[in-house]
């Protein structure tokens, strides 16, 4: 009889195993691709072709020199073989050059991408009120809805275009909130980001819809490194939301983002994130090792909250933070992450209160399957100064089957008595006996654990934009698919 | 409707039904009573397919097929309906989400659409009445935070929802106070008709005052060692069960 389970579970993790990765196809588009290997000469190329101003090429070479000097870190608890950086393509764009204004001129090919990727630009447009930016390999390669946006003095595009039409905004922030030195995969972001989104939202505008970024790895060999920089000023409350897919290939792709968000006084930022990076095929070979640095700065009032949900990548170093610096700042993190066959994810968030009377809220829900391993690091910091702050944390893990782990690091530094701190964690696995009841009432196994799973996360999915919780949703269940007996 | 024909079951080399034969017939309450440990709940479990159970022989004919050839979910769709001695918690989902999805997950496996939504709100309303639930009920999670007699409720209440065939009510008299004992098998006897039957498995006999059974079974050591009418229970009451367990013992040692 106990063989007799252990069969029906080995049935459930081959059929997990054997779920495919829907995402994982490669357009033929022509790129403007340089070799591999990184050197000045490279950084410098990199800006060339970019037409960037001066400061912004200084700021690449200063970042490359602290780059070489660092080490990759190694305190996460996730091992690979670590990245051959002279391996690796810098900078791959699509030779097409994107029209902005009428997407009916895109290239082809890369129209049936979008389609495949279920983003049809127009229509989505329409349907969901949703501006896109589209980031393939290097460069940004569609942006929507930006007129429309520009009528508000909503800046929307990507950060090459803000780098040449808003200098003085990108000069003033760039960098103040993840500082190019901050970690190895930072100072290497900022030597040779390529692209990524810009937005700027000015006082007291409420934004009146999504802002989206898709975020996709096409060229072979490439390593992605966007760079996103998000400033709401006084008052203003922006929405926006990230998705990334990349194809199925063998060897690891390299992906090292960095995200900065700056939340002026009274401004509200809800920054969420679907991740749906190729995570490596069941026997564990390939897949992308997502390296991100995403951190926020609150002043006076301001609120940001970061929900994401993370069911790709082979490897997941990732720890969206809020520095809340004013007074009554909010800072919230809400986050799902699913990792499966022999995924690994090392995530969690900083939370660093300065600030009086500072809160911050952290949900954090790790499923895992398969022979996985899933991770949450979590940092709360209270200052002296931050008197009458609060956190409450909550971290939970999920266990589907007997091969996959999970951890819990949470580290508290509190320098007050004034503020209040609450943590709570629980382990569960999927139980034969909740996964029966199902059974009894007509359920069968797969839509049982869809429904667990959504159960379980549900706290999560409800802070995601309405339009994007369905998404999620569905991503849980492929990515889960037959993960019980 | 229901045959089961010389069932042998257990669990890890050691068996606990030993040969059970019991016929239950359309319209019919049958009552199973028994000592701790006797094969109450592993009856039910293997009659509702828990796969933690083997089978070691014998058949369970419903209505022409046997049961030990499905699936749970498919056992469920042919209208066997188990309510649990200690019902599950599902955080995070909603009493109605779970419901509608069981109902419409039966009305797939019959070829049909899912159920209207007003057509399901009218019927759980309809139902929540029936068992005096108060408002607020169906946004609860599913069993989640529930009192014991909130719970075994909640059983009756997805019994009332489905209509099934075959109803097997595992111990659902155990932690439900008086008043609540009332109201479930009230509910219960409502549901009663000519066309299901139900199987009460019960450890006293004061659940049958309320549902009274049409005939009543003793199980003991994974073998029905005595049935009869009602009274059987009161019998029982009286006695306690040693007068026929001891008597048994000597037959089978």
């Amino acid at each position: 009889m106990i063989e007799k389970k252990q069969l029906s579970e080995d049935k459930l993790l081959e059929k997990v195993t054997t779920t495919e990765y829907k995402y994982g196809f490669t357009t033929d588009i022509e790129s403007d691709t340089i070799p591999k290997g990184l050197s000045e000469d490279v950084v410098r190329i990199i800006s060339a072709k970019k037409n960037e101003p001066q400061w912004m090429l200084d700021y690449r070479l200063k970042a490359y020199k602290a780059w070489i000097e660092m080490e990759e870190p190694e305190w996460a608890n996730v091992s690979y073989a670590k990245p051959n950086y002279q391996d690796i393509i810098y900078y791959s764009a699509p030779k097409q050059k994107p029209v902005l204004d009428s997407l009916d001129d895109l290239d082809p090919e890369m129209k049936k991408m979008f389609d495949k990727l279920g983003i049809s630009i127009n229509e989505q447009n329409k349907l969901a009120n949703v501006a896109v930016d589209i980031v393939m390999d290097s460069v940004s390669v569609a942006t929507s809805f930006k007129e429309k946006l520009g009528d508000l003095g909503i800046i929307f595009c990507s950060i090459s275009d803000a780098i040449q039409d808003h200098p003085k905004l990108v000069k003033k922030y760039l960098g103040t909130v993840v500082p190019a030195r901050d970690n190895f995969f930072s100072a290497l972001n900022s030597a040779v980001f390529s692209d990524g989104s810009f937005c700027y939202i000015p006082k007291g505008i409420k934004c009146p819809m999504e802002l989206s970024t898709y975020f996709r790895i096409n060229e072979a060999g490439t390593g992605q490194f966007e760079r996103t920089l998000l400033i709401a000023d006084e008052g203003s409350q922006v929405s926006y939301l990230e998705g990334c897919t990349a194809p199925m290939r063998d060897e690891n792709q390299l992906h090292a983002a960095v995200v900065e968000l700056i939340a002026m006084d009274d401004a509200d930022i809800k920054y969420s994130t679907v991740q749906n990076w190729y995570p490596g095929n069941a026997e564990g070979v390939g897949g992308v090792f997502n390296f991100v640095t995403k951190r926020g700065i609150c002043y006076k009032n301001a609120k940001i909250s970061w929900t994401q949900v993370e069911t790709g990548s082979a490897v997941t170093w990732k720890y969206p933070s809020c520095i809340l610096k004013g007074d009554n700042s909010i800072g919230e993190f809400f986050s799902v992450a699913v990792t499966n066959n022999f995924q690994q994810a090392d995530t969690g968030t900083k939370m660093i209160h300065l600030g009086k009377n500072t809160k911050s809220t952290i949900i954090a829900k790790g499923i895992s399957a398969g022979k996985s391993n899933g991770n949450y690091r979590g940092l709360v910091r209270i200052a002296k100064g931050a008197t009458n702050s609060r956190n409450f944390s909550q971290c939970d893990s999920l266990l589907m089957g007997d091969k996959c782990g999970s951890h819990t690091f949470p580290y508290i530094e509190v320098k007050n008595n004034s503020s209040k701190i609450e943590h709570e964690a629980t382990t569960s696995k999927i139980g034969e006996d909740q996964l029966f009841y199902c059974n009894q009432r007509g359920i069968g196994t797969e839509q049982a654990i869809t429904l667990i799973v959504n159960g379980y996360c549900k706290d999560v999915l409800n802070q995601l934009p309405m339009e994007f919780a369905v998404e999620a949703q569905k991503l849980l269940e492929i990515s889960l698919e037959g993960s019980v007996g | 409707m229901l045959k089961i024909n010389n069932l042998k079951a257990g669990i890890e080399d050691n068996q606990i039904l030993k040969g059970i034969n019991l016929e239950i017939k359309t319209g019919q309450v049958h009552a199973i009573m028994g000592p701790n440990g006797s094969g109450k709940s592993t009856l039910a479990s293997v009659i509702a397919g828990k796969e933690e159970y083997e089978v070691e022989g014998g058949e369970i004919d419903f209505e022409g097929t046997d049961l030990l050839d499905l699936s749970p979910e498919e056992r469920a769709h042919k209208g066997v309906f188990l309510s649990f001695q200690y019902p599950v918690e599902i955080p995070g989902i909603s009493v109605s989400n779970f419901i509608k999805t069981s109902i419409n997950e039966r009305r797939k496996a019959a070829g049909l659409d899912p159920m209207p939504a007003k057509e399901l709100l009218r019927k759980l309303r309809e139902k929540m009445e029936l068992l005096s639930i108060k408002k607020g009920y169906l946004s609860r999670n599913m069993n989640d935070g529930f009192s014991g007699g909130e719970k075994k409720r909640n059983e009756i209440f997805q019994m009332a929802i489905l209509e099934p065939k075959l109803s097997i009510l595992d111990e659902t008299d155990s932690g439900l106070d008086i008043d609540a004992l009332r109201i479930v098998a009230n509910g219960v006897n409502k549901l009663r008709s000519e066309d299901n039957a139900t199987i009460v498995i019960t450890h006293y006999q004061r659940l049958l005052d309320y549902i009274v059974p049409d005939f009543v079974h003793v199980l003991h050591n994974g073998r029905i060692i005595k049935s009869g009418g009602k009274e059987l229970a009161h019998e029982l009451e009286e006695k306690g069960y040693d007068w026929i367990t001891k008597e048994a013992d000597k037959k089978w040692d």
